[in-house]
C-alpha cells in the first residue's frame, strides 16, 4: 500500500480525521481481508456468546477491575497466548513464503507485505507474548511464594496490565486499519526517519511500544517493591525461592532497561513529528546513537526474558527430584553476575559497526564471560537430578528438553560472540537460528513447564498428559526441524529478511524448516486442545490437597486456586523450601481464631486511562490532533481524580474466612 | 471437630515462638512500600535523563554549519534561572519541616512559595526557548540544538508536571489536612522535587557551563 502523505486529505476531513482516509483499510490485499473477515467473525461471536450469558457484567466487577494479583496474572497469560496465536500465524506465512519463492517465483507476499510480517512477528513475539507471560507468571507465582496477600501497589498492577493490553491492541489495530513498520523489530533509522518511512506503520511501532512500556516498567517498580517489603516474617534474602531472585533480578533489569527504550522512540518520534535531528544522515545527527541506544535496552530485555525461567526450572527439578536445589547460593550469585554482565555487552549486536578491535574485544569477552555464571547453573540443575528420584512430569520434561536445547543455543551464541566469526555470520540465518534456539529452548520452553506446572494451582486440577506429550514432542521435534535448517543456510551465508532467492539448491532447506513449522503448529494444536480436554475432564484431574506435586515452596501450602486473601494466616518462614521444611516439622494446618484480613479494592481506573491511553496513541498516530489533546487531557484529569479516591481497601470478614477455610478443611478431611 | 487455632500449643517450638504460622495479622503500616517504590521510579527517570544526557555528549558537537553555545547561552540568564530552582528546593524543604510539626497552614504557604519559584523558573526557560528560536536557532537546526531543547525540555515538562501535581496536593490538603496520606504525598512530591534539582545541577553544568568552555 502507498503511504499517505497528510497532504492527501484537505480541510475539514483532514481536521477531523488527520490523514485517516479509505484507502487505510487493505481492501486490495485479499490475505488481511480473509483474515478480518476470520477476526470479526470470531471476535463477534466471542461478544455475542459474553452478552447471551450476561457476562459482561461478571467480567468487568471480577476480571477488569480486579486488583487481585492472581487474576491479573491470569489475564497476562491469556493475552499472552492469543498473541502468540497471532505471532506464530506470522511465522508460518514467512516460512510457507521462503520455502515457495524460489525458480523465478515471487511467492505469495508482496514485499511491502512480508516485510510487515517479519517485523510483526518479532515485535509481537517479544513484546505482546514473551513478556506478558513472564510478567503473568512472576504476577501470579510472586506473592504465593513469599506468603504475602498482594503486590505492594495493586491497582498499579491492574494498570499495568491494561497499557500492555493497550499496546497489543494498537498492533493488532495495525494489520486492519494503515500498516506497520517494514524495519525489522527494533526500527533502526534513518530507514524509520519520516525521509524514508513516510507512512503509518512506525507510529504504530512507536506507540504500541511506548504505551505498553509503561505497564512493563511500572509492574517491574511494583513487583521489587513486593520483593523487599512484603516478605512473610523469617523469610531473609538467601531463603527466598529461586523463582523470586531470578525474578527480582528481572525486574531490577526491567527498571534499568525500560527508559533506555522510552527515550530512545521518544527521540525518534521527535525525529519523525518535529523534524529534530537525533537520527538523521544529515544536520548533525547520527544514525547508530540509536543503534546503541537501542541496545542498551534490548540486551537486558534477553535477560529479562530469560531469568524468571530460570527460576521456574530450578523450582521444577527441586520439585521433581524431591531434593533441595544443589548449591542455591551459587545459582543466586550466577543469577546476579548474569544482569550485571547483560549491561555490559550490548555492542555485540553490532561488532561491524566498526568501533575498532579493542572495544570489539571488550564485548567480545564480556559475552563470553556470561556463559560461565550460565553454564554454573546448567551444573547445579544437573546435580540436583543426579541420585535425585527424577518423575518425568511435564514440566520435568520440558526442563530436560530445555537443558538440551539451550546450551545448543548458547555455545553458537558464544559462537557469535567473537568479532571476526560475527563479520561472517553478522544478519545471517546463523544468528536467526541463534536466537530461536535461545528464546524458544529458554523462554517457550520455561514457560510451558510454568504453565504445565503451576495450572494446577491457579485451577485445581491437572493438565491432561496424553495431549501434553503430544504437544511436547511435536513441538521438540519440530523446533529442531524448523532452525537447524538456519544453521546451516547462516553459515553459507544466507542473510534474514529476504523475500525470494536465487539459488535453487538453498530451497531444500527452506522446505525442511517449513516442514518443522508445521510440526510446531501442531504442537500447538496439542496443547490448546490439551487444554480444552484438561477443562472438560477437570473433575477427573482435580486436585483437592492444594499440593499435587509434593511441592517444596509457600504456594503449595495454600488450596487451588488459592483463596483471595492467599493465607489465612501469615505463615513463618524458618528455612529454604519453607513448605517442604513445614511439612518436615509436621505442619498441622490452623481451622480456628481466624481474623478479618486487611485487602485492596477493585477500580475501574485502571481500565479507564489505559482506554484514554490507546486513544491517545492511535491519534498520535493517524495526526488526530483534536483527539490527541482530548485524550491526554483525559488521562491527566483521571489520573489526578483517582488521587481524590482515599478509601482503597477493606476487610474480609471473618466468618468469610472461616467459611473458606472450613471448607477446605472439610475438602481435606474428605480426601482422607 | 476441635477446631485449631494458630495459639494452640502445637503450633509453638519449645521457646513459645510461632512455628508455622502468626497468631494474629502483622501489621503493615498503610503505605509502607511507596517510598521504596517511588525511589524505584525515580532512579527509572534518572536514567531517561541519562539516555539524553548521552544523546547530548555525542550530539552536542555537531552544529551542523549552525550556531553553538557560545553564540546562544545568556549565561547570567541561566544563573538566575538556577536560582529559581534551587530556591523553590530551600522552600520545599521548610514546607516538610512545617509539615513535621503539623502545621497545615505554614505548609501551604511554603509550598505556594514552591509552587511560584517553580513557575518562575518555567517562565524563564520558556523565554530563553523563545529567544533562540527567534533568532533562528530551533531544535530542528542542528543535532547539538535537537539535543539541546529535548534534555532541556524534559527537564521543563518535569518541572510542569511537578507545578501541576503541587497544586493537586494543595487542594487535597485543604480538603482532608495532614492526614498520613497526604504526608506520604507530600514526601514523594518532595522527592521528585529534589530530583530535579540535582538534574538540573547536571544540565547547568555539563549543558552550560562546560558549553561555554567548547
Amino acid at each position: 500500500m502507498a503511504p499517505h502523505p497528510a497532504s492527501e486529505n484537505s480541510g475539514i476531513w483532514k481536521l477531523i480525521f488527520g490523514r485517516l482516509d479509505w484507502s487505510a483499510l487493505p481492501l486490495h490485499e485479499p490475505i488481511v481481508v480473509g483474515t478480518f473477515a476470520m477476526v470479526a467473525l470470531g471476535g463477534l461471536a466471542v461478544f455475542g456468546l459474553i452478552t447471551r450469558y450476561r457476562l459482561w457484567g461478571y467480567l468487568w466487577t471480577e476480571w477488569f477491575t480486579t486488583v487481585d494479583h492472581k487474576r491479573i496474572g491470569i489475564m497476562y497469560m491469556i493475552l499472552g497466548l492469543v498473541m502468540f496465536v497471532r505471532g506464530f500465524a506470522d511465522a508460518v506465512m514467512m516460512r510457507i513464503q521462503q520455502a515457495m519463492a524460489f525458480n523465478g517465483s515471487e511467492g505469495y507476499l508482496n514485499a511491502h507485505h512480508y516485510d510487515q510480517i517479519f517485523t510483526a512477528h518479532g515485535v509481537i513475539m517479544i513484546f505482546f507474548v514473551a513478556m506478558p507471560m513472564i510478567t503473568g507468571i512472576m504476577n501470579y507465582i510472586v506473592p504465593l511464594q513469599i506468603g504475602a496477600r498482594d503486590v505492594s501497589f495493586p491497582f498499579l498492577n491492574n494498570f499495568s496490565f491494561w497499557m500492555t493490553t493497550s499496546g497489543a491492541v494498537i498492533v493488532m489495530m495495525s494489520l486492519f486499519v494503515g500498516e506497520f513498520a517494514r524495519s525489522g523489530w527494533l526500527a533502526y533509522p534513518p530507514l524509520t526517519g519520516i525521509a524514508y518511512s513516510p507512512g503509518v506503520g512506525v507510529d504504530y511501532y512507536i506507540w504500541a511500544l511506548q504505551i505498553a512500556g509503561v505497564g512493563t516498567l511500572l509492574s517491574g517498580v511494583n513487583l521489587i517493591a513486593t520483593i523487599v517489603k512484603m516478605r512473610a516474617p523469617g523469610m531473609t534474602m538467601m531463603k527466598l525461592p529461586i523463582f523470586v531472585w531470578t525474578s527480582l533480578l528481572a525486574n531490577v533489569l526491567i527498571v534499568a532497561a525500560f527508559p533506555v527504550l522510552t527515550a530512545v522512540l521518544a527521540l525518534l518520534s521527535l525525529d519523525r513529528y518535529v523534524g529534530t535531528a537525533f537520527f538523521t544522515n544529515d544536520f548533525g545527527g547520527n544514525p547508530m546513537m540509536y543503534v546503541n541506544l537501542i541496545w542498551i535496552w534490548g540486551h537486558p530485555e534477553v535477560y529479562i526474558l530469560i531469568l524468571p525461567l530460570f527460576g521456574v526450572f530450578s523450582e521444577v527439578v527441586s520439585t521433581f527430584c524431591s531434593k533441595r536445589l544443589f548449591g542455591y547460593s551459587s545459582m543466586v550469585y550466577a543469577t546476579v553476575v548474569i544482569a550485571i554482565l547483560s549491561y555490559l555487552v550490548w555492542l555485540h549486536h553490532f561488532f561491524t559497526m566498526g568501533s575498532g578491535a579493542s572495544v570489539n574485544s571488550f564485548f567480545g569477552i564480556t559475552t563470553m564471560v556470561i556463559s560461565i555464571p550460565t553454564g554454573a547453573k546448567l551444573f547445579n540443575w544437573l546435580f540436583t537430578m543426579y541420585r535425585g528420584r527424577i518423575r518425568f512430569e511435564l514440566p520435568m520434561m520440558w526442563t530436560v528438553a530445555f537443558m538440551l536445547t539451550f546450551t545448543i543455543g548458547g555455545m553458537t551464541g558464544v559462537l557469535l560472540a567473537v568479532p571476526p566469526a560475527d563479520f561472517v555470520l553478522h544478519n545471517s540465518l546463523f544468528l536467526i537460528a541463534h536466537f530461536h534456539n535461545v528464546i524458544i529452548g529458554g523462554v517457550l520452553f520455561g514457560m510451558f513447564a510454568a504453565i504445565n506446572y503451576w495450572w494446577p494451582k491457579a485451577f485445581g486440577f491437572k493438565l491432561d498428559r496424553t495431549w501434553g506429550v503430544r504437544s511436547f514432542w511435536l513441538w521438540v521435534v519440530g523446533f529442531w526441524f524448523a532452525f537447524m535448517p538456519l544453521y546451516i543456510l547462516g553459515l553459507m551465508g544466507v542473510t534474514r529478511r529476504l523475500r525470494v532467492f536465487d539459488d535453487p539448491s538453498l530451497q531444500i532447506w527452506f522446505i525442511i524448516a517449513a516442514f518443522g513449522a508445521f510440526l510446531i503448529a501442531c504442537g500447538i494444536a496439542c496443547m490448546f486442545i490439551q487444554f480444552g480436554v484438561s477443562i472438560w475432564k477437570r473433575n477427573e484431574l482435580r486436585d483437592t490437597t492444594g499440593d499435587p506435586w509434593n511441592g517444596r515452596t509457600l504456594e503449595w501450602s495454600t488450596s487451588s486456586p488459592p483463596p483471595d486473601y492467599n493465607f489465612a494466616f501469615t505463615p513463618v518462614i524458618h528455612d529454604n523450601d519453607a513448605w517442604a521444611d513445614m511439612k518436615k516439622r509436621g505442619y498441622q494446618r490452623p481451622t480456628g481464631g481466624f481474623e478479618p484480613i486487611h485487602m485492596p479494592s477493585n477500580t475501574g481506573t485502571g481500565i479507564i486511562l489505559a482506554g484514554l491511553a490507546t486513544a491517545f496513541g492511535v491519534a498520535m498516530i493517524w495526526y488526530i490532533w483534536w483527539l490527541a489533546g482530548l485524550s491526554f487531557f483525559g488521562l491527566l484529569a483521571v489520573a489526578i481524580g483517582h488521587t481524590f479516591n482515599y478509601k482503597r481497601d477493606f476487610h474480609i470478614p471473618r466468618d468469610v474466612v472461616e467459611r473458606t477455610e472450613g471448607e477446605r478443611t472439610r475438602l481435606l478431611a474428605a480426601q482422607g | 471437630m476441635a477446631t485449631a487455632s494458630p495459639i494452640d500449643p502445637a503450633f509453638l517450638d519449645q521457646d513459645g515462638n510461632p512455628l508455622f504460622h502468626l497468631d494474629h495479622e502483622p501489621h503493615h503500616p498503610e503505605g509502607s512500600s511507596t517510598a521504596l517504590g517511588f525511589w524505584i521510579y525515580l532512579m527509572s527517570d534518572c536514567l531517561i535523563f541519562a539516555c539524553l544526557f548521552a544523546t547530548y555528549g555525542v550530539l552536542g558537537g555537531n552544529y551542523a554549519a549552525g550556531p553553538g553555545p557560545r553564540d546562544l547561552f545568556d549565561l547570567p540568564l541561566v544563573a538566575l534561572n538556577t536560582a529559581m530552582l534551587l530556591f523553590s528546593s530551600i522552600t520545599y524543604g521548610f514546607a516538610m519541616l512545617a509539615m513535621e510539626k503539623n502545621r497545615a497552614g505554614a505548609t501551604q504557604g511554603w509550598l505556594a512559595i514552591t509552587g511560584l519559584f517553580g513557575l518562575a523558573f518555567l517562565s524563564i526557560e520558556l523565554y530563553e526557548f523563545s529567544h533562540l528560536i527567534h533568532e533562528g536557532a530551533t531544535p530542528m537546526r542542528s543535532g547539538f540544538l535537537s539535543a539541546f531543547f529535548t534534555l532541556v525540555g524534559t527537564h521543563g515538562l518535569h518541572v510542569t508536571f511537578g507545578c501541576i501535581w503541587l497544586v493537586t496536593l494543595m487542594v487535597q490538603i485543604a480538603r482532608k489536612g495532614l492526614i498520613p496520606a497526604n504526608q506520604r504525598r507530600l514526601m514523594c512530591l518532595s522527592m521528585f522535587w529534589h530530583f530535579l534539582d540535582v538534574v538540573w545541577i547536571g544540565v547547568f553544568t555539563f549543558v552550560y557551563l562546560m558549553g561555554m568552555l567548547r
